[in-house]
């Protein structure tokens, strides 16, 4: 159960959120360790009459420097490795979730209960023209291009999160919040909300189909059939 | 002359008036035990509930029967609900802190008895209400214990109608009692101290009550608002939290984790307390750096007002956000440390008996510890992009919740149970029980770890909807055999607890040597405590003290008199 413990990662940050999660990994697992083996050899080397009977306990207040540096020392040791998880986080969240980078694709996700609708601006690359096309719970994106995506929500709080992709985002009504993500590596990816949202909220899945150039400009000849025949060359996304 | 601290009062003769509506804090104490482990009663049903769907999706549940999605919700929803506000408060705070804080510091009573009495019937009328709620039409609440809006907001979005409602009420009504009650810890603490007890002579566990209550005073008033906004949305037709009326469903989250975040430090700074109370007499030393611990809870306090937006790293606020909050939210770490290693230094060198109360104590200590470490994965807002929402919150919280307060709680009602009902409990059920709650427990969450860092959504009715996660079903299996076993290991503390009140060995005044002014006084203690008010001559924790015949100098023995040789 512990041997492989993230799921496989997709996207090209990925990578930074489980760097961030194994440093973190290493570094509370080596306090965790020492902080129980001091727990427990001392409960198992002073129990009473292990010492010899009528040994006593020490008198230790912990109330002199010298005793106290016994505690202050790790609890520096701590501050500074929690100022490194700081840094190395804070860099990689301003990657992940700072400023969108010039994106080749723009998709609007609409969730509502229990259902991802996604709507693609269709050939002429606008929103709200007659060629724009609303998917269900299918996520097409083109492999090794920077997808864009702006989240609305019709009722409730949802949550977008792609397992694979390490990628989540609330689904605020009332805002559009945007984000991105890309994916070197086709593939199937499963969608969960996250966000509890009403009595199907376990169902609401949807798949990101993250596919190869051919794949995708075969996907998209097959959903603007006429159209799209005319204006291929001025789409960027093949 | 008699002055007005002195002056004895007997009990009330009346039924009713000594044991129903008592203003006597150790009735009251009780009263509010009664309560939360009536609560955890059902907190531990709604569990079994909740395990059983989760390894045998659909089936039926023995003594139950098959449960839909929205009943899980709903389940789910009590079973927090319950277990943070009518099972941890309750317990730690009401039970122990009204136990204790009088006691402890040398007085005849809390400072407002009847107060206090009105604090404990109004958190009985929440719960009356919130278990009202869960039989009305429609459905108790299904929103979650967070009870994010609009999904808590607007009706249509779960058909839960007056269910929501009396869940606000229930809340507003529980907040409204530990409002009055910290009013009363404070006060007392502060005020009615016997002579000689100066702050820096308080045992620990008054300190982090004390603390509690006040964290717990200056967090609380801005949920009230937002639960009354609630109620608002829902009854009046107001739109505070739902966009198509121009409200924001953020508004909440901030109300509601701006109080969240600080009632965790609320329930584990007396869960500490308790467990720090036990440590120092069964290993018979001092606490290793008591102003450091007091220094550590306040700071622990005051961070804990910083932080409440690390719940929120994806929620849709501005993520410039996220930076500072994950700083202070990992600095926490920095007084939780200072504290974790102090414990473990009183233990370290001591004469350690592992007694039941100990065997708690410690326990809780080792757990707490794994509630802590992956409390730093949840608290980088980097990792918690893949995290937030997983078991793995689930399992760090319990991680965090259940040792402070079953860990801690269970460490002090096996210590301070003679002294509350004058007899001992039963040690070898005792024993059997830690054993069984300590692994069980770890059987249960360790599985749900790696369940959320396989990436599994929390609040889901069934995971085999997801393909990704089916190959993890087993560990649900593991976690819901394990939940089996830790209520099997509740039974023998049923049998003891009730059956010790009758049957147990009559309990000496002090039977465990300890320092502390509770143990100076009957066991049980009189109506108002002590026969004459004792006055305080030393710390609350000197044990083993080098050149003593005995390993324990009571707080009330006063300092031998230095008799100056007459040639000086």
């Amino acid at each position: 159960m512990f041997s492989n413990l993230l799921p496989p990662n997709v996207s090209t940050f990925g990578g930074d959120v489980d760097h961030t999660f194994w440093m973190i990994f290493w570094i509370v697992g080596f306090w965790f360790v020492l902080a129980e083996g001091v727990l427990i050899y001392s409960i198992v080397r002073y129990r009473k009459g292990s010492t010899g009977a009528g040994t006593r306990a020490m008198f230790l207040r912990g109330d002199t420097p010298r005793q106290l540096a016994w505690i202050f020392i790790p609890v520096a040791i701590i501050l500074f490795l929690d100022l490194a998880i700081d840094r190395a986080g804070a860099s990689a969240w301003e990657r992940i979730k700072g400023e969108i980078p010039p994106s080749d694709v723009t998709i609007k996700v609409t969730a509502k209960q229990f259902n991802w609708n996604f709507t693609y601006p269709g050939p002429d690359g606008k929103f709200g023209t007659a060629d724009d096309i609303t998917a269900e719970n299918d996520l097409h994106v083109p492999a090794g291009k920077v997808v864009k995506f702006e989240l609305q929500s019709e009722d409730v709080i949802h949550s977008f999160f792609v397992p694979e992709l390490r990628l989540k985002q609330d689904v605020v009504p009332g805002r559009k919040i945007s984000g991105w993500f890309q994916s070197d590596i086709p593939g199937t990816y499963e969608i969960a909300c996250s966000e509890l949202c009403g009595f199907g909220h376990y169902s609401m899945h949807g798949t990101v189909i993250v596919q190869n150039a051919k794949d995708y400009s075969a996907w998209l000849h097959d959903t603007w059939p006429t159209k799209f025949a005319a204006n291929s060359a001025s789409v960027k996304a093949n | 002359m008699e002055t007005a601290a002195e002056q004895h009062h007997e009990a009330p003769a009346g039924f009713v008036r000594r044991y129903i509506f008592s203003t006597d804090h150790k009735v009251i104490a009780k009263q509010y035990m009664i309560l939360s482990l009536t609560m955890a009663l059902i907190g531990g049903f709604t569990a079994y509930l909740i395990r059983w769907q989760l390894a045998w999706p659909e089936t039926d549940i023995p003594g139950w029967g098959p449960i839909g999605p929205d009943n899980y919700n709903a389940i789910i929803t009590m079973h927090g609900t319950v277990m943070v506000f009518f099972v941890a408060m309750p317990f730690l705070l009401g039970a122990f802190g009204n136990y204790l804080i009088p006691l402890m510091i040398g007085a005849r009573d809390m400072a407002f008895p009847r107060l206090n009495m009105m604090s404990f019937w109004t958190v009985f009328t929440a719960s009356v209400v919130l278990t009202i709620s869960m039989f009305v039409p429609g459905g108790p609440a299904a929103a979650g214990w967070t009870g994010y809006a609009p999904l808590s907001d607007n009706p249509i979005y779960t058909g839960v109608t007056w269910g929501q409602n009396l869940w606000i009420l229930a809340l507003a009504l529980e907040f409204g009692s530990f409002l009055m009650g910290g009013i009363n810890f404070l006060t007392t603490a502060l005020n009615m101290r016997a002579p000689g007890m100066t702050l820096w002579r308080l045992p620990l566990v008054v300190w982090m009550e004390l603390t509690a209550a006040v964290v717990f005073l200056l967090s609380v008033g801005p949920l009230i608002a937002g639960a009354l906004m609630l109620l608002a949305d829902r009854t009046l037709g107001t739109g505070f939290f739902r966009p198509d009326r121009g409200g924001d469903p953020l508004l909440w989250e901030h109300l509601f984790w701006f109080f969240g975040h600080p009632e965790v430090y609320v329930v584990a700074l007396p869960g500490f307390g308790i467990m720090l109370e036990v440590m120092p007499v069964f290993a018979r030393k001092p606490i290793f750096g008591y102003r450091t611990m007091v220094w550590s809870t306040i700071a622990a306090g005051l961070l804990s007002f910083i932080v409440w937006a690390h719940h929120m790293f994806v929620s849709g606020m501005d993520p410039r956000l996220a930076t500072p909050f994950s700083v202070t939210t990992i600095l926490i770490s920095v007084p939780f440390a200072l504290l974790v290693f102090s414990m473990i230094a009183t233990v370290w060198g001591g004469s350690i008996t592992l007694t039941t109360p100990m065997l708690f104590a410690l326990g809780g200590l080792a757990t707490f510890i794994i509630g802590g470490v992956t409390g730093i994965f949840l608290g980088s807002a980097t990792t918690d992009i893949f995290l937030h929402g997983t078991y793995f919150v689930v399992a760090h919280f319990h991680y965090t919740l259940f040792p402070v307060t079953f860990f801690g709680g269970f460490a002090g009602l096996y210590y301070w149970y003679p002294k509350m009902f004058g007899r001992m409990m039963n040690e070898t059920l005792g024993k059997i029980h830690f054993w069984f709650t300590f692994v069980f427990f770890n059987a249960i969450f360790i599985p749900l770890f790696a369940v959320g860092t396989h990436g599994s959504p929390r609040r889901i009715y069934e995971l085999s909807s997801y393909t990704y996660l089916q190959p993890f079903q087993y560990l649900h299996v593991i976690a819901t055999y394990a939940t089996i076993g830790l209520f099997i290991g509740q039974l023998p503390f049923i049998v003891n607890f009730i059956g010790s009140m009758v049957r147990g060995k009559r309990a000496a005044d002090n039977p465990w040597d300890a320092n502390t002014l509770e143990w100076a006084t009957t066991s049980p203690p009189p109506h108002e405590n002590f026969e004459h008010i004792p006055v305080v001559y030393r710390d609350p924790y000197e044990y083993s003290v080098p050149g003593e015949n005995e390993d324990w100098i009571p707080q009330t023995r006063p300092e031998p008199q230095i008799v100056y040789a007459a040639a000086d």
